[in-house]
């Protein structure tokens, strides 16, 4: 069968089951574009291109599948990059495909010309530029593999136009196997035999699990694990959601704007199970205080993640999933002997009284809305049920820290580069892969603004999704930081001037809510969730409300600032 | 501590720039670098030689091997490894200096591999040190240029 490169590229597409793909046309893809109708492929015109990287981010993090976007050269090349480095700071497995000038322009500085071969290239699990169309499937059948094998990751793949319009055999691979590339997914069994030797003598056990249990599914196992030995359970941002936040040996997140409980519990552990996680700085604090009293035990399918900011005594490169099956297989004798584990009461005791002596809480003081309640309310309504989506900020750590997830894959956010404007189209992707499902934006009144414009896309294509918006006329989380820390010198976070976003929802043609009145707050929201159209609720909160507990950015986790 | 790493890498456009943007991106230091084809068609060798503790040079490696384009990373200082780099010097060689560098170049049993009126252009191989110890003995008579390839290095066969 002999194709053009832009059909072997949708056809490709086919062949990985991609059912959706968010772009913006250009110049450089118009080819890919006029075959687009020919193809069962589902097209999200977005209005911006970070727009599109994002949805598709947030396509692939609520649907465990590759996410895809298509774009031009050049300004839409560079506009995703901000999207990119999003995903690969979260290990999320997107594919995206830029147009390029024809191969013979290459390098003249031609219109819309940029490398972004070049530019995307630490930002990118891997990435290439296709100069010959008899390599083109090859490269798709690779980079689908690459971004969603080992430790996922974004994969760009930049196509010339005159690559696009070349014609030739077509031959879809089956499998790819790699001579440069194969990642360790089954875990060393001595290792294996050696944590659950830890376990049986530790008496007071912690697991710190991370993004890398969702994205390897590893959360039944993980729940099993937790439940049959009695360890107590803290997560990081990334990992919300791998463990129900309704079970008693759930701590809450840690870190920074963790609880209470979880600092303290895993600065007193014995053993801690570092599985999916990579000990960043904003879980650690101080590094030098962090969990001194503790064996530590690191799981990660990524070598680099092990021994980068923490030492830890026992390493263990391994697919988290694979491990636990493995883990739980080596308990299961050790179970029926009665030796798998000492009995863990008395630390689950104290555990415990870290959580009732200080719970994440707000002062309820004042007549203004709290933006904590909120969330609170907004969990409420929903039961849990509800795919969250959060922009960065105060807004992103209140939904970390009053919404209880109890599945993977329902708490979608920025955790590694903290990308202000990235809910709202993560939102978008959601919906487009779960369409049934309640998909709720969790934002700020400054980052809202940043990708308002994808308003036109939910609206385009009937998506219900709900933007609430925590409106207090602050980038808050920055103001946080100068009250705290820079003598209130609240320079340039005040945000003056800001659109009326019930009108601004109702020029994109979707429904706008305005409550400034606590009383209304749940009436308003029950009213929002029902609708079935793309909805802005603004809720102006109490302006200088912050976010506790807070750890001070390089003092130790247990030094924390209360309610 | 100073460490030679030898990568073995898939001969393709932008590999170059993947390794050294890692090292530079992360901070890491590069000392020397050569890069050549091997005999099998498609893989390229390089030759990084690199400071750090035992902790980066761990990262190091372990961020070498993560690249999609790598296939082998060793540190051959772990190993008992031959380490060679090649050098070319100009030096200052006019009237009755000539006769003294001609000397050094026998002892260090270095080449002169062009001769003008007033200079000699000396190649020399060996480890860091004999080049250092070269450098050091010539700076009297004046060294105009030096033009060096960094280390390359190889392990050691088996000692029965």
């Amino acid at each position: 069968m002999e194709l053009s490169g832009a059909q072997i590229l949708l056809e490709s597409l086919r062949r990985e089951g991609v059912d959706v793909v968010f772009g913006f046309p250009g110049g450089a893809v118009i080819d890919i574009y006029h075959q687009l109708p020919n193809y069962p492929i589902k097209h999200v015109l977005v209005r911006h291109e970070q727009g599109a990287i994002h949805a598709a981010d947030g396509y692939a993090r609520a649907s465990g599948k590759v996410g895809v976007c298509l774009v031009t050269s050049g300004p839409g090349a560079t506009n995703t990059v901000t999207g990119i480095a999003t995903a690969y700071m979260d290990s999320i497995p997107v594919v995206i495909f830029t147009g390029q000038v024809p191969t013979p322009l290459i390098g003249n500085d031609a219109f819309q010309e940029v490398d972004i071969v070049g530019i995307t290239r630490s930002c990118t699990k891997h990435n290439y530029l296709v100069k010959d169309v008899t390599k083109l499937a090859h490269t798709i059948k690779e980079a689908f593999y690459l971004a969603s094998s080992g430790r996922p990751g974004p994969v760009l793949v930049d196509i010339p136009k005159d690559v696009q319009q070349a014609v030739t055999e077509y031959k879809y691979p089956k499998t790819i196997k790699m001579r440069s590339y194969n990642p360790t997914i089954e875990p060393n069994i001595k290792q294996v035999r050696k944590v659950a030797d830890l376990i049986a003598k530790a008496k007071k056990p912690i697991i710190y699990a991370g993004g890398g249990v969702i994205s390897s599914n590893a959360h039944e196992e993980l729940i099993w694990l937790a439940r049959t030995l009695k360890i107590p359970v803290t997560a990081t941002l990334m990992g919300l959601g791998c463990f129900p936040g309704d079970d008693p040996l759930w701590l809450g997140m840690l870190g920074m704007h963790g609880t209470f409980a979880a600092n303290h519990a895993i600065n007193n552990a014995d053993l801690i199970l570092a599985i999916g996680s990579r000990f960043d700085d904003r879980v650690t604090g101080k590094i030098s205080e962090f969990a001194k009293k503790a064996t530590i035990v690191h799981i990660d399918v990524d070598p680099t993640s092990i021994q980068k900011n923490v030492l830890v005594h026992v390493p263990v490169v391994s697919d988290c999933r694979a491990f636990l099956l493995a883990l739980n297989r080596e308990l299961a004798p050790r179970l029926d002997e009665g030796t798998a584990s000492p009995s863990h009461d008395k630390w689950l005791t104290q555990v415990g009284e870290w959580a009732s002596e200080h719970p994440v809480t707000y002062s309820h003081e004042g007549t203004a809305i709290k933006p904590q309640a909120v969330v609170e309310t907004i969990y409420r309504l929903t039961g849990g049920k509800a795919i969250i989506t959060t922009e960065v900020g105060q807004n992103q750590m209140w939904a970390a820290q009053f919404f209880r997830y109890h599945t993977p894959r329902t708490f979608l956010s920025s955790g590694g580069l903290g990308t202000m404007g990235y809910g709202f189209p993560a939102a978008i992707g959601a919906q487009m892969a779960f369409p049934d499902k309640l998909v709720i934006d969790i934002a700020g009144d400054g980052s809202i603004q940043m990708c308002i414009q994808e308003l036109a896309t939910a609206v385009c294509y009937g998506l219900p999704v709900k933007i609430v918006i925590l409106n207090n006329g602050y980038l808050g989380m920055v103001r946080q930081w100068q009250e705290l820390f820079y003598a209130k010198n609240y320079c340039a976070t005040c945000l003056e001037v800001a659109p009326d976003f019930v009108k601004l929802a109702e020029a994109y043609g979707a429904a706008g809510y305005r409550v400034t009145d606590p009383s209304e707050v749940e009436k308003t929201l029950k009213e929002a969730f029902a609708l079935p159209r793309t909805v802005i609720v603004d809720i102006v909160v109490d302006r200088e409300e912050n976010v506790y507990p807070m750890v001070p950015a390089g003092k130790p986790l247990t030094e924390m600032l209360l309610v | 501590m100073r460490h030679i790493i030898s990568i073995l890498v898939e001969n393709e456009p932008g590999v170059l720039s993947r390794v050294a943007g890692l090292f530079s991106g992360r901070g890491f230091n590069i000392e020397t670098l050569n890069v050549a084809p091997t005999l099998t068609p498609g893989l390229s060798i390089m030759t990084i030689t690199t400071h750090g503790d035992e902790q980066i040079i761990e990262q190091i490696i372990k961020q070498l091997r993560k690249l999609v384009t790598t296939l082998k990373v060793v540190d051959l200082s772990e190993a008992s490894s031959v380490e060679r780099e090649m050098m070319l010097l100009r030096v200052d060689a006019e009237g009755t200096k000539r006769a003294e560098i001609l000397r050094i170049v026998d002892i260090f049993r270095c080449k002169v591999v062009d001769v003008s009126p007033d200079e000699l252009i000396i190649e020399v191989t060996g480890e860091q040190g004999k080049l250092t110890a070269l450098i050091n003995l010539l700076q009297r008579y004046g060294i105009k240029e030096v033009a060096r390839t960094g280390a390359v290095a190889l392990r050691r066969g088996m000692q029965g």
